[in-house]
């Protein structure tokens, strides 16, 4: 088990607002960490910090031993981290393969050139990519409709075909942002078996928020809890449940 | 009016409809990336044009190379301004970016005037695009068929790249949101900068042949074509590259006929361009290719 993110003192404020406050958290492969906690805890917005889309106020991130603390967004997703969103941001009107491929795209270069004439080293690829991208649809049971536009899938395809997404930059760590929000019981708990297998067969490190106690502490390993951007509990899924402070933190005072 | 006079309109309508179009693609294909109305894209005309009358007036080069020279400086041009005017703003509001990009358009028109001098130039023809040919009664200018042409080529290739390309499916993914395509490894400014470069050669290449076509090269030149183009890019549905074309062609041709069938009326050329806009946007604000957009 290797490190791959470590993060530490991570603070972002917004003008007066205090995001978050001195976050600290470590993300192995093969491991699944929760970082849950009320709304407007701050969880959304480590996220973007990680990725890249909002700069740090303070302290410092690192993946696999580099610093990316404030490193451009395709620059970090580059070096292996990819993420899903809380709300579905999948391109509408490109097909379901097509979005998978925008991502796949990233892990070969070749000039512009190369690119717009459409030969060899890039026709390879191109064929490399969309075999990956099938496999990846094949995968999260998407397979059968490669053609079809992003926003004419249901709710819960769309989520599994963010998931593809994500995949295709064959990231080391994922983030996912309320996977199963807006899922059914069934389709929660066919998606908790999925990440774990896919923890399983590639040891890759996935970080999750997610509202869904019960899935939450179904899959992951360990826990964090933030809450007005402090943090305010660490540890496996069993001691956060009966830990007081993020009791209160949920259900309030007595 | 006669069938051998309307076929001759529709040719002169078709021409400069074209020319038009070129310039729309450009537009609806900056708009489609960064919902931004980059107004100084006609002025891109009125760049081209220079690089080549320079080009072949007074480093005496060979027309194509100059054309060439022309489209290429145009394409520097159109990423320079994205990234010396229009990035350092991405975030602000859309106002913002509207009134920079009038403010790069007077910019790059009182920059030609200063420099060079508002004299118009006569542009040099090659001969290899002067005469016309003779079928019946019909006289089809050898430009005429060069525009359409070129204009044709030009539009398969960019729907190639747009829809058959990695950068084009980029382009495509970037018009939707911008940040998770930043998230998926993808330097969007790349891609920017690749759309304006695109949209700069198409203007350039419609500049050398507006300039074949109405032969005074001056500092204002491209400002009544680029907002026709702009009225056109919005007549075939803002985003749409086909629709800009087509939205070109109807334009050309309204312009042409309406004047060929009332003579007394081509005071008012300009005016057309603009009653059609005024009509599309009462009547269909998408146009006639455009998507139907939430906001």
């Amino acid at each position: 088990m290797i490190n791959l993110l470590n993060i530490q003192e991570l603070a972002v404020h917004f003008g007066g607002l205090c995001a978050v406050n001195s976050l600290n958290l470590r993300i192995n492969s093969s491991e699944i960490v929760g970082l849950i906690g009320p709304n407007g805890a701050g969880k959304t917005t480590a996220f973007n910090v990680i990725t890249g889309i909002i700069r740090p106020t303070k302290g410092k991130i690192t993946f696999l031993g580099r610093e990316i603390t404030g490193k451009p967004a395709p620059v970090i997703a580059r070096s292996g981290i990819a993420r899903t969103f809380q709300n579905i941001r999948l391109y509408d009107d490109l097909s379901v393969i097509e979005n998978v491929m925008v991502a796949a795209h990233s892990s070969v270069s070749y000039s512009f050139a190369e690119a717009i004439l459409g030969f060899g080293r890039f026709t390879r690829d191109e064929a490399r990519i969309r075999k990956r991208s099938q496999e990846l649809l094949d995968l999260m049971g998407l397979g059968h409709l490669t053609r079809e536009k992003a926003n004419s899938l249901p709710y819960g395809s769309q989520r599994k075909l963010e998931i593809a997404r994500a995949l295709a930059l064959e990231p080391k760590l994922v983030l996912l942002d309320e996977p199963v929000a807006g899922m059914n019981p069934t389709e929660t708990s066919d998606f908790a078996k999925f990440i774990i297998k896919l923890r399983q067969d590639t040891s890759i490190g996935i970080g999750l928020i997610d509202h869904d106690m019960s899935f939450v502490m179904n899959v992951c390993d360990k826990i964090k809890v933030i809450d007005h951007g402090i943090e305010i509990a660490w540890g496996v899924p069993h001691e956060i449940r009966n830990n007081k402070k993020v009791i209160k933190a949920y259900l309030g005072e007595n | 009016m006669d069938l051998s006079f309307a076929t001759q309109q529709v040719i002169y309508g078709l021409t400069l409809g074209c020319l038009y179009g070129l310039l729309a693609i450009g537009y609806t294909m900056v708009y489609g990336v960064l919902r931004l109305i980059n107004f100084a894209h006609g002025d891109l005309l009125m760049v081209s044009a220079y690089v080549a009358f320079f080009g072949i007036i007074i480093f005496s080069l060979p027309w194509p190379v100059a054309f060439l020279g022309a489209a290429i400086f145009t394409a520097v041009i159109g990423i320079l301004i994205d990234r010396g005017a229009y990035k350092p703003i991405r975030k602000s509001p859309r106002i913002s970016a509207l009134i920079t990009a009038i403010g790069v358009s007077f910019l790059l028109e009182n920059l030609a005037l200063v420099l060079i001098g508002g004299r118009p130039k006569s542009f040099p023809i090659p001969t290899l695009f002067n005469g016309s040919l003779s079928i019946g009664e019909l006289k089809v200018p050898v430009l005429s068929l060069w525009i359409l042409s070129l204009t044709l080529v030009l539009l398969v290739i960019v729907i190639g790249i747009v829809h058959k390309t990695r950068i084009g499916m980029a382009m495509r993914a970037l018009s939707r949101d911008i940040e998770t395509v930043s998230l998926m490894g993808i330097d969007e400014n790349r891609v920017i900068s690749f759309t304006f470069a695109l949209g700069s050669i198409l203007a350039a290449f419609g500049g050398v042949m507006w300039c074949m076509r109405y032969p005074a090269v001056e500092p204002f030149m491209g400002v009544i074509p680029g907002l026709k183009a702009f009225v056109a890019a919005v007549l075939g549905g803002i985003g749409n590259v086909t629709g800009a074309a087509i939205g070109g062609l109807i334009l050309g041709l309204a312009e042409v006929l309406i004047v060929a069938i009332q003579p007394d009326w081509s005071g008012y050329r300009d005016a057309i361009a603009f009653c059609i806009m005024i009509v599309i946007l009462l009547t269909r604000p998408r146009g006639i290719m455009g998507e139907n957009l939430p906001d």
